[in-house]
């Protein structure tokens, strides 16, 4: 099976790690990776700050550099929320703005292809024990796009609980935001600091080494105030691990933080 | 008495630096919301057809929405046949003028209020009182509220900020100046503080001459009004007063009596988290020798044919007001009900406001952006409005505003890098080569409000892209 990995702009160019893994996971099941080099980023940012317009040469793009592949996985929920929600709209809007077709086909050939990295697990490859080896306590934070757009559901935290020596502990109020929000987090950064204190205080309350999330852009935010607040500190060490990076690893080629 | 107004308040961030880190205030918010939420959650998981009723609900307000024309003329038609007289407001100012000129006809200079979101969204009492007439509040919340000269903070419990020793606090203090004192060594028991209330509003409900309420629905077919309430207060200011005039949005309107079947199940359980609610009122016009002589109803606009006129904002006008958006909004239990500058706080008041009001005062400019589209507000809606759906359609309106022009060029800057690959690889290389004269924090917005409380990233050595570049031809074998 040949797929095209979709990495966004966030991981490209800021968290590689979390691409790098997701392509030697797949390869390591047997999945032929593809990394179409004329992608880049899906247009959120530009969607959700109101600048609908600007997105749309990213939509072509998209739908450009994914034509011909039989799934697009991808290691983000958000991205794939923007896709399978936002596309269509956003070409719904472009045939009521009286500008033809072409943007409502794009979204439409793309859309359904688009899948993030625990839907392709569970739902094509059927399998939740990726023979992945982890032997750490991890806590899952269930980002809101993956949570409620999409409905990942049981998906990741299924996987998280076939890996070998992982310790699986509950994160208290789970399900509620970690105050990133994309541009929200600089437009309103006292409301954006509050919640990710909050996600914080309830990720250390487990005791867990590692903080775990399928959205590095929810990560990233996370990570932004755990280093900030452990500066000069002795917390108990606190570190957030994308996904992917927990179940690419094996026994034999363990994970590292370097 | 209720001095205090929404007009001339700062952009929602502004307001929320401060609310933010006030620490009671975020007790009293996160102990309250939780505590409603859960119970939300209980009472709706235990019925079985809850989906199908939120969709039911969804359809008949977009059924009644798209002929409001027709079934509000009914309406008008059946509440004159009953003996009631209707009056049709365009904006706030107009429902004031005619609920000011109705009450002074009646010769009175007092009024008792049920609890009541249109009133308060025309500001109803200010206008009252500019007319030499005093409007009491005699829903429990809303009477601490305007005790205490203070401003709502949430849709079902505007108090929702206050705990128990601020309330007796405020009763101590303010009873007495506009009627029976609270009694000697008032506690903050819950009982006490309630025994208190009851005390200082009976004399007003039997005294009044004069009730004002909103209403939760109006049947077309029957032109019967409905307000659903939990404390009796309403059942006293409905029926005890010789004249009744009810201020309502022309949204509230549904087209049978058996509609009510839907929605006094969806409502109770979304707003109270109860089975049933307590008090249901209803009425037809005027009945000899039962309830008041008198029944005015003011069908308000204010904003809301221009709403329905948005083919994505409209869904805005399904909403029936129960406040559970609220009780999950992570951004509205940080930031409080104050810094959305309006009646209608967290997220349905950032989606409904900018349309009723529009988007050129700095508050309502700021509300589409007063969310993380998290997306918990749109789950529990018992009407299914999608609040991010509408919040985003909103941010495209106030980005095309004036004074967003150096936001405008970065995401355009940004896009066309996205467009142009060889572009992006080769900052992103460059970004990479130079992480190592990173700084830690940056002086200027928008990147000083990431750094003033989060460390940026630190880059990797190489962008995903050059990894590819390196490993693309070393395939691993399949495992078997």
């Amino acid at each position: 099976m040949r797929v095209a990995l979709f990495a966004t702009c966030v991981n490209d160019a800021v968290l590689p790690r979390a691409a790098i893994a997701t392509v030697r996971l797949l390869q390591r099941l047997g999945v032929e990776v593809d990394f179409p080099e004329q992608q880049s980023c899906c247009g959120q940012p530009q969607y959700n700050t109101g600048y609908r317009r600007q997105a749309e040469p990213l939509v072509r793009r998209m739908a450009r550099a994914f034509d011909g592949y039989e799934y697009v996985v991808t290691p983000s929920g958000s991205c794939v929320a923007m896709v399978r929600d936002n596309y269509p709209r956003i070409g719904a809007k472009a045939r009521a703005e009286g500008r033809g077709e072409e943007l409502a086909a794009a979204a439409a050939s793309l859309t359904p292809r688009v899948l993030e990295l625990t839907e392709f697990l569970v739902d094509v490859l059927g399998v939740t024990d990726v023979g992945a080896y982890f032997p750490h306590t991890v806590t899952y934070h269930p980002s809101c796009h993956g949570l409620r757009v999409l409905g990942l559901g049981t998906r990741p935290l299924a996987l998280l609980r076939a890996v070998e020596g992982l310790e699986l502990v509950e994160l208290p109020g789970a399900e509620e935001c970690c105050g990133f929000g994309g541009t929200f987090a600089v437009k309103n950064p006292d409301v954006s600091t509050a919640m990710g204190a909050d996600k914080i205080a309830h990720a250390r309350s487990t005791g867990a080494e590692v903080l775990c999330g399928a959205d590095n852009s929810c990560l990233l935010h996370l990570d932004g105030m755990l280093r900030r607040q452990s500066r000069g500190r002795g917390d108990a060490p606190l570190r957030t691990v994308h996904l992917a990076e927990i179940l690419a690893p094996t026994e034999a080629d363990p994970w590292s933080v370097a | 008495m209720s001095g205090r107004t929404y007009l001339g308040m700062p952009a929602f961030p502004v307001e929320a630096k401060a609310s933010t880190k006030d620490e009671r205030l975020r007790a009293n918010l996160r102990h309250a919301t939780h505590t409603i939420r859960d119970k939300r959650a209980r009472a709706v998981g235990e019925l079985d057809d809850w989906a199908l009723l939120r969709e039911a609900g969804k359809r008949i307000k977009d059924h009644t929405l798209r002929h409001l024309d027709t079934y509000l003329l009914q309406l008008e038609d059946r509440v004159t046949a009953a003996g009631g007289t209707v009056h049709w407001a365009a904006d706030a100012a107009e429902a004031n003028r005619i609920v000011a000129s109705l009450v002074h006809a009646t010769g009175e200079t007092e009024v008792v209020k049920v609890k009541s979101m249109a009133t308060q969204e025309i500001g109803l009492n200010e206008a009252l009182a500019a007319e030499g007439v005093n409007a009491y509040e005699t829903d429990l919340a809303e009477l601490i509220v305007q005790l205490g000269d203070d401003l709502p903070s949430h849709i079902l419990v505007p108090a929702i900020h206050r705990n128990r020793g601020e309330i007796r606090d405020i009763f101590r203090a303010q009873m007495g100046r506009w009627g029976r004192p609270a009694p000697e060594g008032l506690t903050d028991r819950p009982a006490d503080l309630a025994e208190a209330a009851r005390l200082h509003l009976r004399e007003k409900f039997l005294r009044a001459k004069v009730g004002v309420s909103g209403a939760n629905f109006m049947i077309a077919e029957t032109g019967t009004l409905v307000v659903v309430e939990s404390e009796g207060n309403g059942r006293m200011c409905l029926t005890l007063p010789e004249t009744l005039i009810s201020v309502v949005g022309i949204e509230k309107v549904l087209p049978s009596w058996q509609d009510l079947e839907v929605f006094l199940q969806l409502l109770p359980r979304s707003s109270t988290a109860e089975r049933m609610n307590p008090y249901t009122t209803m009425w037809t016009g005027t009945t000899a020798g039962d309830g008041p002589r008198d029944f005015h109803l003011v069908l308000l606009d204010n904003g809301r044919t221009a709403t329905l006129a948005d083919e994505v904002g409209r869904q805005v006008l399904r909403c029936i007001r129960c406040s559970a958006c609220l009780n999950v909004c992570p951004v509205y239990e940080r930031a409080g009900g104050h810094a959305y500058g309006s009646p209608y706080p967290g997220p349905i008041g950032a989606v409904l406001m900018p349309q009723l009001r529009g988007t050129t005062s700095e508050v309502d400019a700021s509300l589409p952006f007063a969310s993380s589209l998290c997306g918990a507000c749109y789950d529990v809606c018992p009407v299914a409005i999608d609040i991010p759906e509408v919040l985003v359609h909103l941010r495209e309106q106030v980005a095309a505003q004036p004074g967003h022009g150096a936001e405008r060029a970065a995401m355009k800057a940004a896009a066309w890098l996205f467009d142009h690959p060889a572009a992006l690889a080769a900052a992103e290389r460059a970004a990479s080569a130079t992480r190592a004269v990173h700084p830690r924090t940056l002086p200027l917005r928008p990147a000083k409000a990431w750094t003033d409380s989060r460390d940026l990233p630190e880059l990797p050595a190489a962008p995903f892209r050059a990894w590819w570049k390196q490993h693309r031809t070393t395939r691993q074998e399949p495992a078997e």
